[in-house]
């Protein structure tokens, strides 16, 4: 027998090398890396706009040079590095640039350049404070919610532009449109990357948690259209928000958020049935719920309630989706509590929708002759008219206590109102059911 | 997706050392990247081989052989688990291993992928299938209870 032959290494087998490998080692770094680049970069040249612009530089010189030169030895200092020195490029070239820095106490005389690379390397050093600072930045209430949404997953999420447009069912260009005017807002507010504190952070971090969970909110339930779920933007936020309370962990609202998305998400596979239709929380099949996902989701529910004085409105959703969790069957689900934590819920977030909620909680812990009068009383002030689910509700309610056309009523109305195609067929099959009476 | 880091043991692993403080350091570095960058699972060492065993099933019965089994070819000496969006990143955070607990000559960091649940949809009978389901549900619950 002879020995097998050694093998020919051929420059075009290495993996390391075929640009399509090179492209997405590329795109995945850059998730990596595009929130630190931006940040160290924004540090430096005090406006955050300007660094999401150099940012995208280095990241767009990588994708021309990786797939021809090979992927550097360490390819996000290699993405860092290169910004770096576009800034200091930019510093030195740009006169208005200097007198800005200067201006803002960046640097004291011309040689603003040496500075700036002072500059990085101190900003290196506190890296998880500029991070921080940019997505308080990103999610700056002088934003829109579409504009702080699309800027958070591209500075923070490193996403493209076509990535957030195709999530988002639009285009590239209205997305690039809504980034660069949304950076021209903050330029012109001086908003910086100053991390907030004393009497500033409570609101601002309310509105860093609003945009991470608008964004598992697109994923997890688009409003129209024919996807039940689309899963990237879900995970993107379920990676936001342990970002956040891996960098702020003293904040109990972090970890409640982190809690009630990867509940949610613990669902993807039980609400829809193999047909594509929704399948609603009591009638779901829990064995198909994700339970890794749970687990971690009561952990970090536990570290929140330890931090706790006045539970704020994500723990309490928290509590509640961890109440079903808990429950082996719908039968075992802690009712009476469900109340109790939407009557707290609807103490520190009044809102039509946590009391629509709290009534179908009370159908299952006192009846439903209770709960429809809650019901009703919404009806009467008129406040959830455009909302499918208030029918719906006193639909499912109305069929409870035996008054069947009126429930079929509601769900006809109901389905009238909501644009998901999925939804709809759900809510048309209920006013057509006579069967089993869903609960 | 999660990912296995297997990390390969050798002698100094298998002393009753953890590891120099300067590889305790920069192996808590590490994970605290992974855990700001929201990827972080999981992450143990293991104690040496002489603690544990090698439990063969030879003839119809179980043969015990306590360790350690330094002799045989691959020791495991720790791992961490890692939730990441693809491969590609999980290569990534394998090259970010830090360079003072990097395997010696001749060994290296294995990555594998773990299964989820949707994998066995497709692989399982629909009866094994719900009881994997039942087994996750309990060891979960008896997780956040405990």
């Amino acid at each position: 027998m002879t020995p097998p032959a050694p093998p020919v290494t051929d420059p075009d087998d290495d993996p390391d090398d075929d640009p399509d490998d090179v492209r997405r080692t590329l795109e995945a770094v850059w998730r990596m890396e595009a929130a630190k680049v931006t940040a160290v970069v924004a540090r430096v040249v005090g406006d955050i706009g300007l660094a999401e612009d150099l940012a995208q530089d280095a990241f767009l010189q990588a994708l021309e040079q990786w797939p021809r030169d090979g992927l550097p030895d360490k390819p996000g200092a290699w993405l860092t590095a290169t910004a770096r020195r576009r800034a200091i490029d930019r510093i030195r070239r740009d006169v208005n640039l200097r007198d800005k820095l200067q201006q803002v106490g960046h640097a004291e005389e011309l040689r603003a350049a040496d500075l700036a690379e002072a500059g990085f390397d101190r900003a290196l050093e506190d890296i998880d404070d500029d991070v921080l600072g940019l997505v308080f930045a990103a999610c700056h209430p002088v934003l829109t919610a579409q504009a702080r949404i699309s800027l958070t997953l591209r500075m923070i999420g490193g996403l493209t532009t076509r990535e957030i447009a195709r999530a988002f069912l639009t285009t590239e260009s209205t997305i690039g449109q809504r980034i660069s005017r949304a950076k021209k807002a903050l330029r012109a507010d001086g908003v910086t990357i100053e991390v907030p504190s004393g009497a500033d952070l409570p609101p601002r971090l309310a509105s860093v948690l609003e945009v991470v969970y608008l964004i598992f909110n697109e994923g997890y339930a688009a409003t129209s259209g024919r996807d039940w779920v689309r899963g990237d933007l879900m995970e993107e936020a379920i990676r936001l928000g342990r970002v956040l309370a891996a960098l702020a962990p003293q904040e109990p609202e972090v970890h409640g958020l982190v809690a009630l998305m990867e509940i949610q998400a613990s669902r993807t596979r039980a609400r829809m049935a193999a047909d594509g239709s929704p399948v609603l929380l009591l009638d779901q099949d829990r064995t198909r719920w994700d339970w890794s996902l749970i687990r971690h989701a009561l952990g970090a529910l536990d570290r929140a309630t330890q931090l706790s004085g006045i539970p704020g409105p994500y723990v309490l959703q928290a509590a509640i989706a961890a109440c079903h969790a808990r429950a082996r069957t719908p039968d075992e689900t802690d009712w009476a509590r469900i109340v109790t934590l939407y009557d707290e819920l609807a103490r520190v977030r009044p809102s039509p929708v946590v009391d629509l909620n709290r009534a179908v909680a009370m159908a299952y812990a006192a009846g439903p002759g209770p709960a429809l009068a809650v019901v009703d009383r919404l009806v009467e002030s008129g406040s959830l008219a455009d909302y499918h689910l208030l029918p719906s509700v006193r639909g499912d309610l109305l069929r409870k206590l035996g008054r069947e056309e009126e429930a079929r009523e509601e769900f006809r109305r109901a389905a009238a109102m909501t644009d998901n195609a999925a939804e709809r067929r759900l809510l048309l099959e209920r006013a057509g059911d006579d069967g089993p009476v869903d609960p | 997706m999660r990912y296995l880091i297997i990390v390969p043991g050798g002698p100094e692993t298998e002393s009753d050392t953890i590891g120099t403080e300067q590889q305790l350091a920069d192996m808590q570095s590490y994970q605290e990247e992974l855990l700001r960058a929201g990827v972080y699972v999981d992450g143990q060492g293991l104690h040496p081989t002489a603690k544990g065993a090698l439990v063969s099933f030879e003839d119809d019965e179980w043969v015990v052989t306590d360790g350690p089994f330094a002799e045989a070819k691959e020791i495991i000496a720790g791992f961490s688990v890692i939730d990441v969006s693809s491969r590609e990143e999980a290569l990534e955070w394998v090259k970010r291993w830090p360079r003072s607990c990097a395997p010696g000559p001749g060994q290296a960091l294995e990555l594998r992928q773990i299964y989820a649940p949707e994998d066995f949809d497709e692989q399982l009978s629909p009866e094994l299938r719900e009881r994997e389901r039942a087994l996750r549900e309990a060891a979960a619950r008896q997780a956040a209870q405990g």
